[in-house]
């Protein structure tokens, strides 16, 4: 599934809107989430997860191919944790 | 952000009635749990891509009793964040 899937099924429920504006609509609700995320505060969905920036710590990692140590820069990753409504739709 | 002020955002920011926001909102997170249900990946560009993985049974333990149980095989979601929201993520948040 890609967004163009995403736009189809939020144009077939709106009912009222173009392609190009249900396009429109979905493409704002990821600029939401994004920038939102990229300021550093969560996104809480329930029934289907939280999208959480962690701050992690400078560590010392290795290259897998070559076994040389190297530092790992401390840096801001974002995780997602699936809500228990998700993992029960995915397991039924 | 939860998912009534997701709502609220979109309605600002697309210049929409709630109501209609709420709806785009709610119709993007069924269809992606409808597709991860049905075994399909999902990739959104320039936010990241769900994908399923399984995991096949081990017998684990109830940390209370110390009992051993078995957990049956399991599927579950994983976000693979993208390129951009990952840069973005890294550089612009202050906090």
């Amino acid at each position: 599934m890609t967004k163009a899937d995403i736009v189809e099924n939020v144009y077939d429920k709106l009912g009222v809107f173009s392609k190009k504006e249900s396009s429109a609509i979905v493409e704002a609700v990821f600029d939401v989430i994004k920038d939102t995320l990229a300021d550093g505060e969560k996104i809480k969905i329930s029934g289907f997860g939280n999208f959480v920036v962690r701050e992690k710590q400078e560590r010392i990692g290795r290259n897998p191919k070559t076994g040389d140590q190297i530092k790992i820069t401390a840096r801001r990753v974002l995780t997602f944790k699936p809500s228990q409504v998700l993992k029960t739709a995915l397991n039924s | 952000m939860n998912r009534s002020e997701l709502v609220e955002a979109v309605a600002t920011r697309a210049n929409l009635p709630k109501k209609q926001a709420e709806i785009a909102v709610n119709t993007i997170f069924d269809s992606m749990t409808e597709a991860l249900a049905n075994g399909h990946r999902v990739e959104i560009r320039g936010f990241g891509s769900f994908t399923n993985r399984n995991y096949g049974s081990y017998t684990g333990r109830n940390p209370k009793t110390g009992d051993a149980v078995k957990v049956p095989p399991k599927r579950l979601p994983f976000f693979k964040v993208g390129k951009e929201l990952r840069e973005r993520v890294d550089e612009e948040a202050d906090g």
